[in-house]
Formats: structure tokens, C-alpha cells, sequence
């Protein structure tokens, strides 16, 4: 395809550049109730993409499709341009209910990633106690979870996540077991979180605010059957104080012009 | 127990009826009963007999033995039910049938298959014992939590790895709880087993002594099994109470 044929055709949504995950016509059903239909999606790398849309939409089924934990009835993933249908190691899933063992501690929790792959128990102790201070842990490591509250378990699952050092961090609604108040800090946290790091994010939510709040991308998702229906790029600063993107008159604009969109599926 | 406000322990109770016992034992009311006393000497007298030491040995064997077995086989079968529908629907009811069944009754057909010996008494420890081992691990099994075994596997873990280091663990609680209980039906096993076939353990000396109307050494005997069954139940509560404190977080 030439430059030429691209100027003068009508001009499709721009590919993005350097996609790291693909999703190709995925479908899925439960029983007779329709979860997913022809999804076609690019997540491009080192961004972070929400998945957004109102309870039933199927986004969660579509996180975990991504994830190699729940088979779809067609359509495929390619990681890297690798086709995937299992999980592996070039993808982390941080649980919406945290998903920690109960029996063993922190630094045991943090490390369980690198357990399953064989690291040797100083070298996997040692990474682990780095990104438990990482998520702002330190001190906690010898806990047992149920001696945290559920904003530090989730950060427990988000180190778990960073520590096996994967392409690709999949949230499952991280934040939604989490108070108010540690929801604010967490996510001012990701998004320092996410400069630093320089992984691809993929997060699923059904919070309007937190999703343009965090998101390069937002994929908005209509409800039964699930489908695409937007794609939405929030051009926000995120450089300076996280603080003033609530009072940004475009994250204003953002979240509203995504309510407009969304008002219809609330009964 | 308070008794007029005062708060007593609970072994206070205990002393009281022990009391009474010897208070009608005195009395000399029915000769079954003899005075509470008499049987705590019966008791001393009692271990010190080379009778009552291989009894002890044989009997502790066979319960170990049996309940070592239903341990092995139970927990991987509860494991395996509550993994697996097919196995479920296969083995449920048979399971169940036998957990609630008088098998006090079975037990002499237990002795035509394997003879008036110990192999008996290991075979009605574990018949007795096994059942509510199953249905506890099952039941730990079943209600583990969905996002733990996804975590596992989101992490690469291995067949092996998903059943050592998650399944177990998260089931250890009720898996636990199912062992305590089988204890406690171990020990009627072994003993219901002895009284049977009556010519080994504790059987034959519970035979020799109610045949010769040593009640004394009758009674002694029995407080000294009660005693035994009883120490077995706490060892496992308290560790149970150990497990539950990690348990006390499960999601």
C-alpha cells in the first residue's frame, strides 16, 4: 500500500504504531447469552488501556480471554504477534478480589510468580522485597494478609504482578475492593507507576472518572451482546501534579462526553 | 461454669461426678460399680502388666496403621471428588452411604476377609475413619476460592504445583477437621474391631475382665481409652486452631 493510496483513500483510524497485544474477532458465549461479539482491538505497547463500559459488557470476560484463563469460542490473541491461548509469562493478571494465599506472607506472596518458574528462593526473596517497596510496602514484607487492609492486599497483588517482570499487566477492576481513599492514592500511584515501569497496561473498570483519570486510551464496550462501540484517547497531561487532572478541563469534558455515550445502557 | 456467681473450671464437674461414683461405689449398691477408688488402683495396677503393655502396642498399631491408610487414601480421594464431576458422581453416594451406615455391622464380614488377626482391626479403623476424612476434603475443596486457582494458573503453575501449592493448602482447614473427626471414628473402630474378633489388643482383656467380673480393672481400661481418644481430639484442635488463624483472611 502506497503513501499516495493513504492520503487520497478516506482516511481509517490510524493503526497504532507498535501494537503489543492484538485481539482479533473474538466471540464468546455463555449458554445462551451472548458475552463478546467480533471484538477486533490493538493495545499499543507501554500505554495503558482501559476497558470500560456498564456490568455486562463482557469485559472481564475479555481481560481473562486475553489472559489465556477463559477459552473464547473464536476469533485470536496474539502477544508480540505470537498467537496465545494459555497463560504465560509475558503476562501478569492483578485480581479484582486480590487472590492472595492466605497461609503465607507477603514477601512468599509477592514472590509465588517466580516460585512456579524455579528462581532460587534468595534471588526470587531478594526481588520481591524490591518491588514490595516498590508499591510502597516496606516494612510489611514477614505479614500475613489478612494482618493488611484491602488497599495494601491489593498492592501485594500488584508487586506479585510486577515482580515476574512480564510484557503485559492485565487489572481485573483492581480498585473497586479498595475504600475511597486509598483508591485516589493507589491510582495516583499507577500512573507513577506506569512512567517508571514502562510496561503495557490493560485495565478493566466500570468507573468512568478512574478510567479517564488514568487511561491513554479508553475502550468503551456496549453490553449484550459485547461489542466495541468507542475508542476514546484522552490527551491529558499527566506530567505534573496528579492532583490537578481532576479540576482539567479536558478530563472534565472527557468523563462527561463518555457518560453521554454510556447513559443509554443504564436502566 | 459459674456456680453462685463464682466462676469454677471445668474440670470442677468432672471431680464432682468422680465423687459420686465413689460415694455409690461405697455404698456397694450394684456390684457392677465399684468404688471410684478402686478403679483409679485397678488403673495403676493395670499398666504395669506386661498384658496390658502388648495390648497397648498392638492396638496403637493397628489404629496408626489404619489410620495412616485412611489418611493416604482419603485425602486424595476427597481431593479428587471435589475436583472432578465425573469422579463425584461416581463415588458421592457410595461415600456418603458409608459415612452415615452402622459399621459395627460390617465388621464381622471384615473378619472372614481378613482373618481373627490385626489386618481386621486396621481394616475397621479405616472403614470407620476414612468416610468424613473424604467428605471434609471435599467440602475444603469445593469452596476454594475460583480467583486462587486462576491465580495459580495465570502464573504458570503445573498440575502438580496447582494441587501442592494451592488446593492443599487452601483446603487444609476442613481437610484437618475431616482427620480430627476421623480420629475420633478411628478410635470407635478399634475398639468395636477388638470386642469382635476378642482374641487381640484390648478386646481380649475386655473379655477376659467382663467375663470375670474384674470391674475394676473393667472401668480402668475404659477410662484410660476415653482418656487416650480424648488426648488425640485437642492435639489435632489445637493445631487446627493454628490453621485457622491463616484461614481467618480466606476471601
Amino acid at each position: 500500500m502506497g503513501a499516495t493510496a493513504l492520503r487520497n483513500g478516506p482516511s481509517p483510524v490510524p493503526a497504532p504504531i507498535d501494537s503489543i497485544v492484538e485481539v482479533r474477532g473474538i466471540s464468546k458465549t455463555y449458554g445462551n447469552v451472548e458475552a463478546l461479539r467480533g471484538i477486533d482491538l490493538d493495545f499499543p505497547r507501554g500505554k495503558l488501556t482501559s476497558l470500560l463500559g456498564p456490568s455486562g459488557c463482557g469485559k472481564t470476560t475479555l481481560l481473562k480471554i486475553i489472559a489465556g484463563l477463559i477459552r473464547a469460542d473464536g476469533g485470536t490473541v496474539a502477544i508480540n504477534g505470537k498467537r496465545v491461548s494459555a497463560p504465560g509469562p509475558e503476562r501478569a493478571f492483578v485480581f479484582q478480589d486480590f487472590a492472595l494465599m492466605p497461609w503465607a506472607t507477603v514477601t512468599r506472596n509477592v514472590a509465588f510468580g517466580l516460585e512456579l518458574r524455579g528462581t532460587s528462593k534468595a534471588e526470587r526473596e531478594e526481588i520481591a522485597r524490591r518491588y514490595i517497596a516498590e508499591v510502597g510496602l516496606a516494612g510489611f514484607e514477614d505479614k500475613y494478609p489478612h494482618e493488611l487492609s484491602g488497599g495494601m492486599r491489593q498492592r501485594v497483588g500488584l508487586a506479585r504482578a510486577l515482580s515476574v517482570d512480564a510484557d503485559v499487566l492485565l487489572l481485573d477492576e483492581p480498585f473497586s475492593a479498595v475504600d475511597e481513599q486509598n483508591r485516589r492514592k493507589f491510582q495516583e500511584d499507577l500512573i507513577r507507576l506506569r512512567t517508571n515501569q514502562n510496561k503495557t497496561f490493560i485495565f478493566v473498570t466500570h468507573s468512568i472518572e478512574e478510567a479517564v483519570y488514568i487511561s491513554d486510551r479508553i475502550v468503551l464496550l456496549s453490553p449484550r451482546p459485547g461489542r466495541v462501540s468507542q475508542i476514546i484517547e484522552p490527551e491529558i497531561d499527566r506530567s505534573g501534579d496528579p492532583e490537578r487532572i481532576h479540576r482539567d478541563r479536558h478530563y472534565l469534558d472527557t468523563v462527561d462526553e463518555i457518560w453521554q455515550g454510556l447513559k443509554q445502557y443504564v436502566e | 461454669m459459674t456456680l453462685f456467681g463464682y466462676r469454677v473450671p471445668m474440670m470442677a464437674s468432672l471431680l464432682v461426678w468422680c465423687v459420686v461414683w465413689e460415694i455409690v461405689g461405697r455404698l456397694d449398691l450394684v456390684f457392677l460399680l465399684p468404688p471410684f477408688s478402686d478403679v483409679l488402683a485397678a488403673a495403676v495396677g493395670l499398666v504395669q502388666t506386661p498384658s496390658w503393655q502388648s495390648a497397648t502396642v498392638t492396638t496403637l498399631r493397628a489404629f496408626a496403621i489404619g489410620m495412616a491408610l485412611s489418611i493416604v487414601i482419603g485425602v486424595p480421594l476427597g481431593v479428587l471428588m471435589g475436583r472432578v464431576k465425573i469422579a463425584d458422581d461416581l463415588l458421592g453416594m457410595w461415600v456418603n452411604i458409608f459415612s452415615s451406615a452402622p459399621l459395627s455391622a460390617i465388621v464381622p464380614v471384615l473378619m472372614i476377609l481378613f482373618g481373627f488377626g490385626e489386618k481386621t482391626i486396621v481394616a475397621a479403623v479405616f472403614l470407620f475413619a476414612i468416610w468424613i476424612i473424604v467428605l471434609d476434603t471435599r467440602a475444603g475443596v469445593r469452596h476454594i476460592s475460583p480467583s486462587l486457582i486462576e491465580m495459580a494458573r495465570s502464573y504458570g503453575a503445573s498440575r502438580p504445583a496447582l494441587y501442592t501449592k494451592i488446593i492443599l493448602w487452601a483446603a487444609l482447614p476442613e481437610i484437618l477437621a475431616g482427620i480430627r473427626l476421623g480420629l475420633i471414628r478411628g478410635v470407635k473402630g478399634v475398639v468395636i474391631g477388638q470386642l469382635l474378633v476378642a482374641i487381640v489388643g484390648y478386646g481380649a482383656l475386655f473379655e477376659t475382665f467382663s467375663r470375670n467380673f474384674r470391674m475394676a480393672e473393667f472401668w480402668a481400661l475404659t477410662i484410660i481409652l476415653f482418656a487416650f481418644a480424648l488426648l488425640i481430639a485437642e492435639l489435632i484442635e489445637r493445631a487446627e486452631a493454628k490453621v485457622e488463624y491463616y484461614a481467618g483472611a480466606r476471601q
